[in-house]
């Protein structure tokens, strides 16, 4: 009975010395994993240009049904992304979201992206639909926000050229 | 029915009429024959190449005469050497059609791929994505890769407005020509065309202003691509983002069937029309409707809508509780002991004229209809178009009489439809023409196609009808003196075409009439309908051109109408007063003042400023009901948005007043109830409920459903066809003649002709923005001459007056007016609101 007794005290002794596990979160925190999909960022161009398009392919891959987006119209005057169309409503519903990220796969402009922002919680429901504003990106140091005025005709393209997926 | 032909598609065997093309022989067995240039309602001209097959024919031995035969005894197939298009071949006895082999499947591929040279594939950002056939059927039957390079592809203008209503994105355009084709063929505005041609064939406008056209927003639903989108659903939504619901448009009292798309707007929260699509009735809108229905939808979510009930306290207007507002209503009601009139717009639902009109009977008054300018229930209900009654079926053997309308702005669709019987240029090549006679006072765009155009001096719209009846009938004489009009050659000739003719339907309207005139003209036709036998069967008898979207609800309710009296003749001395969906005092017919006033409506007109009482009405969008177009066709509609504020439908407000103030045993409790008890009741409605309005039967063409390719964007029908209420003739009642009042119109040097236009100036379509550009400004028409006389011209300001009322319009000087009358087409902002034919002054301003 001593013997097991020592071995279990033995076992304890040999934790004592090992490193702990835990972290001290949130003055320490670990570092974010390559493929974690925390909260989504929509993105910009180099240019400040909105990289959305508000097609709303995230919303349609979306299984839980946690994006609202609804599209308009840019000019040259106001314009927030290229081409025709931008997201005049950005919704994500946080409480909905699963971070599957079906959202990114479908986005055709790599627009939105689930970065490593774990830290959401709120106090309401209501507080846990992220608009536009908190999920896009501010715009590259020195570039302007949008909407922006741009020479006429110099963005009438959607879709950028993308790299081929294979 | 024409012979039928049997062929095998794909190893199944059809039957169909002789000279029905493949693709819609193989269209009849659920065989999808892919589609971009092909619409089952225009010609074929075989463009875009989407549709070959292989065919193959029997071939008969040229020696023995007989049919080559396989070993087996079966006719050997003759495959042509090349694939055909399935849109332009006819089929033919034994023809063989294989629709899914290598060779097709290899043919499709080629075409799409050619397509997509310089299609920019910008699907995400297309209106059009969603319910696109090119997408669609490059998902079916698309290659995977593409040989040409992406970087190659042109690119054009991606937003060029083609009017204020349409956009055209030049680069998505393949070039299959159905919108042309439709506005050259089906519609005969030939105001867009193609310019250049080959790869640099665009699509162009050749009107000023763009494309002006009343059925720009069809030419969207029937592009097989997203190049023509509108300027209404302009990135509204994604199409499978959209909720569905089936609606009727009130426009007009043709009762075009229509499907409401439906969305939360994230930035105000509340839900919103987003677009109204046609939705199939091949009895009523076949798949079109114009654009006035299409999108003079913005009414109904317009922030000036009333929300709440509202009770005059201190000469002012405040907000109150329907508890309160109903409670004081009924007080009234009670307190009045009988003296109870109730106005009741001709725009209500047929339930709520039902419970109006029940309010009015049981608590002594009388509900009349408003405006109630129209005449000629009596006889629509006798000797009305026959049930079954359908434009598309009129073909040879028909004659068309229309008379003291402007079909093309009053009832659009029938104009359509009555041009495309009478004028088979377009689809249907099997079928010679209707004869049509056009009668009016001047030309009208219907004049076009008719085979007898008969111009009379307006305020001879009876006379006219009476010379038909007698060059028709012969005998027709003696039911007035002044026949001398029928010795004029083109009304012998109408009159015989008429006698001619196996069907005859006669459709009147009111331009130049006031009520006691058109139920004179009604009566006329009639008379002519029942001496020529030709009433109580398909696709003859009367059909009214009604004045609103459910005149035709009032009429087979039998709700007398104001029939020219003022509103104040109407009240007389009634100490409670009811509005509902009526706007008197806003057309310059004043309600007499001291007396209790109620008024429902859906915005504050300048009837509701009046009035003690207002409630908060729902519009048709909100609620459900039912409507009575003009061909007595019954049809429901269903609820698309949550009711506005507090808004209530009518049928409720008023079933709770009638049942506090003792008018009525129980308040119904659903439309569909007060459906039920009509339907058990004798009467227009009786077996009519709303099970039977809810059905459906398969319709050709076959639109909706996954195939958008096929026959356009038109929603398919799933809510109900309605229900055509039989007329007192076909129930067995024969009818007999009724005598003929003569007109009894104002005379004068010049007179002024109360005119109809699509697009107007009410409240209901100023609400819509986007249709402002297409609205007229206040104006009149005036003959050359007698702007002469006046020294007008074409483009002055000048002072109207019509009786009491005048205005400063502008004067048109373009031939549309004959000499001695001036065209006022009413509801364009101004004070001069009249019916029929007065004398009127015309001054430079």
């Amino acid at each position: 009975m001593f013997v097991e007794l020592i071995k279990g005290m033995g076992t304890t002794l040999k934790h004592l010395f090992e490193e702990p596990v835990t972290v001290q979160y949130p003055e320490q925190r670990k570092p974010d994993k390559a493929r974690f999909k925390g909260k989504h960022e929509l993105k910009r161009y180099d240019n400040g240009l909105e990289k959305c398009i508000g097609c709303a392919l995230c919303a349609a891959a979306c299984p839980a049904d946690a994006i609202f987006v609804q599209g308009a119209e840019n000019s040259d005057e106001q314009r927030f992304s290229p081409g025709e169309r931008y997201a005049s409503v950005y919704e994500i519903n946080m409480l909905r979201c699963i971070f599957c990220g079906y959202c990114e796969d479908a986005c055709p402009t790599e627009a939105i992206v689930l970065e490593s922002d774990y830290e959401l919680s709120f106090y309401d429901r209501e507080s846990a639909i992220y608009t536009k504003g908190m999920l896009l990106i501010p715009p590259p140091e020195g570039k302007p926000d949008t909407p922006m005025q741009v020479e006429p005709n110099s963005f009438d393209w959607s879709i950028p050229e993308m790299k081929d997926p294979s | 029915m024409a012979d039928l032909v049997t062929l095998k598609i794909d190893d199944q065997e059809v039957s169909v009429p002789a000279g029905t093309l493949i693709v819609d022989a193989a269209k009849a067995i659920q065989n999808d024959i892919p589609v971009f240039c092909y619409h089952p309602k225009m010609d074929p001209v075989g463009m875009c190449r989407m549709c070959l097959v292989e065919v193959g024919t029997p071939r008969k031995d040229r020696e023995t005469g007989e049919v080559i035969a396989e070993a087996d005894g079966s006719p050997k197939i003759f495959y042509f050497p090349k694939l055909v298009t399935a849109c332009t071949q006819p089929v033919s006895p034994g023809m063989a059609v294989k629709t899914n082999t290598k060779v097709v499947d290899d043919a499709r591929k080629e075409v799409l791929e050619f397509l997509l040279t310089s299609h920019p594939l910008d699907c995400p950002i297309c209106d059009k994505g969603g319910e696109c056939p090119l997408q669609n059927l490059t998902m079916r039957h698309g290659p995977g890769n593409s040989r040409f390079l992406a970087d190659e592809k042109k690119h054009l203008a991606k937003h060029v407005p083609l009017g204020d209503l349409i956009y055209l994105d030049r680069e998505r355009c393949i070039q299959c020509a159905r919108c042309v084709r439709f506005q050259e063929e089906l519609v005969d505005d030939a105001v867009i065309g193609f310019k250049q041609r080959g790869r640099a064939l665009q699509i162009v406008t050749l009107s000023e202003p763009g494309f002006d056209s009343k059925w720009s927003g069809n030419t969207t639903d029937i592009c097989p691509v997203g190049a023509l989108t509108t300027a209404d659903f302009r990135f509204g939504a994604r199409p499978w983002e959209l909720q569905h619901s089936s609606s009727l448009c009130t426009e007009c009292a043709v009762g075009c069937n229509t499907h409401l798309n439906t969305r939360r707007d994230g930035l105000s929260g509340d839900f919103v029309v987003k677009r109204v699509m046609p939705r199939q009735n091949e009895f009523v809108n076949e798949v079109w409707i114009c654009d006035k229905g299409r999108f003079s939808h913005h009414f109904s979510t317009s922030p000036d809508r009333i929300t709440v009930p509202m009770i005059r306290k201190n000469g002012k207007l405040q907000e109150s509780s329907w508890d309160e507002a109903l409670n004081l209503v009924a007080d009234r009601v009670k307190d009045a002991q009988g003296s109870v009139s109730v106005i009741a717009g001709e725009v209500l639902a047929n339930e709520d004229m039902r419970v109006l009109q029940q309010l009015a009977n049981n608590a002594g008054g009388e509900a009349v209809a408003w405006p109630g300018v129209m005449g000629g229930a009596e006889q629509l209900a006798a000797v009305g178009a026959g049930v079954g009654t359908n434009f598309i079926d009129m073909g040879a053997g028909t004659a068309i009489v229309v008379i003291a309308s402007d079909l093309d702005e009053e009832a659009p669709m029938w104009w359509m439809r009555v041009k495309q019987a009478a004028d088979k240029m377009g689809a249907t090549l099997d079928k010679s023409k209707a004869t049509l006679i056009v009668a009016n006072g001047r030309k009208t765009k219907l004049d076009r196609y008719a085979n007898h155009s008969i111009r009379y001096a307006y305020g001879d719209e009876v006379n006219t009808m009476l010379a038909l009846h007698h060059a028709a009938n012969g005998d027709g004489a003696g039911l007035a003196a002044d026949l001398a009009a029928s010795d004029d050659e083109t009304i012998k000739a109408a009159g015989q075409a008429i006698s001619d003719a196996e069907n005859v339907i006669v459709i009147y309207g009111r331009e130049g009439l006031d009520y006691a005139g058109s139920s004179s003209l009604a009566q006329a036709a009639a008379n002519m309908l029942i001496d020529g036998g030709n009433y109580g069967k398909p696709n003859n008898g009367l059909l009214g051109v009604l004045p609103k979207g459910n005149t035709g609800g009032a009429f087979a309710l039998g709700i007398p109408a104001m029939a020219d009296r003022a509103a104040a003749e109407v009240v007389g001395d009634a100490k409670v007063v009811i509005v509902a969906g009526a706007d008197p005092v806003g057309d310059n017919d004043a309600l007499p003042s001291g007396r209790f006033t109620v008024v429902s409506e859906l915005f504050m007109t300048a009837t509701a400023e009046m009035a003690d009482v207002v409630l908060p009405a729902q519009s048709f969008v909100e609620r459900e009901g039912s409507f009575t177009n003009s061909e007595r066709r019954v049809q429901r509609f269903f609820p698309a948005l949550p009711a506005k504020g507090q808004a209530r439908p009518d049928w409720w407000a008023f079933g709770k007043i009638a049942n506090a103030a003792g008018a009525m045993d129980k308040a119904p409790v659903a439309a569909g109830q007060i459906m039920q008890m009509l339907s058990k009741t004798a009467g227009a409605f009786s077996g009519i409920d709303y099970p039977a309005l809810a059905r459906v039967e398969e319709q050709w063409p076959d639109v909706g459903g996954e195939d958008k390719y096929y026959g356009g964007n038109a929603f398919k029908n799933t809510a109900g066809l309605g229900v055509q209420y039989a007329t007192s003739a076909e129930q067995g009642v024969v009818p007999s003649k009724g005598d003929v009042a003569p007109l009894n119109s104002e005379t004068g040097s010049l007179r002024a002709v109360a005119t109809t236009l699509m697009y107007n100036r009410g409240t209901k379509i100023m609400k819509a923005q986007l249709l402002h550009p297409r609205l007229p400004e206040a104006h009149v028409e005036i003959n050359a001459n007698d702007a002469e006389k006046l020294g007008i011209a074409d483009g002055d300001k000048v002072r109207v007056s019509v009786g009491d009322a005048s205005a400063v319009v502008a004067a048109n000087v373009n031939g549309k007016a004959p000499e001695g009358a001036v065209l006022v087409p009413q509801s364009l902002g101004t004070d001069v609101t009249f019916n029929g034919l007065k004398a009127a002054t015309v001054v430079k301003a």
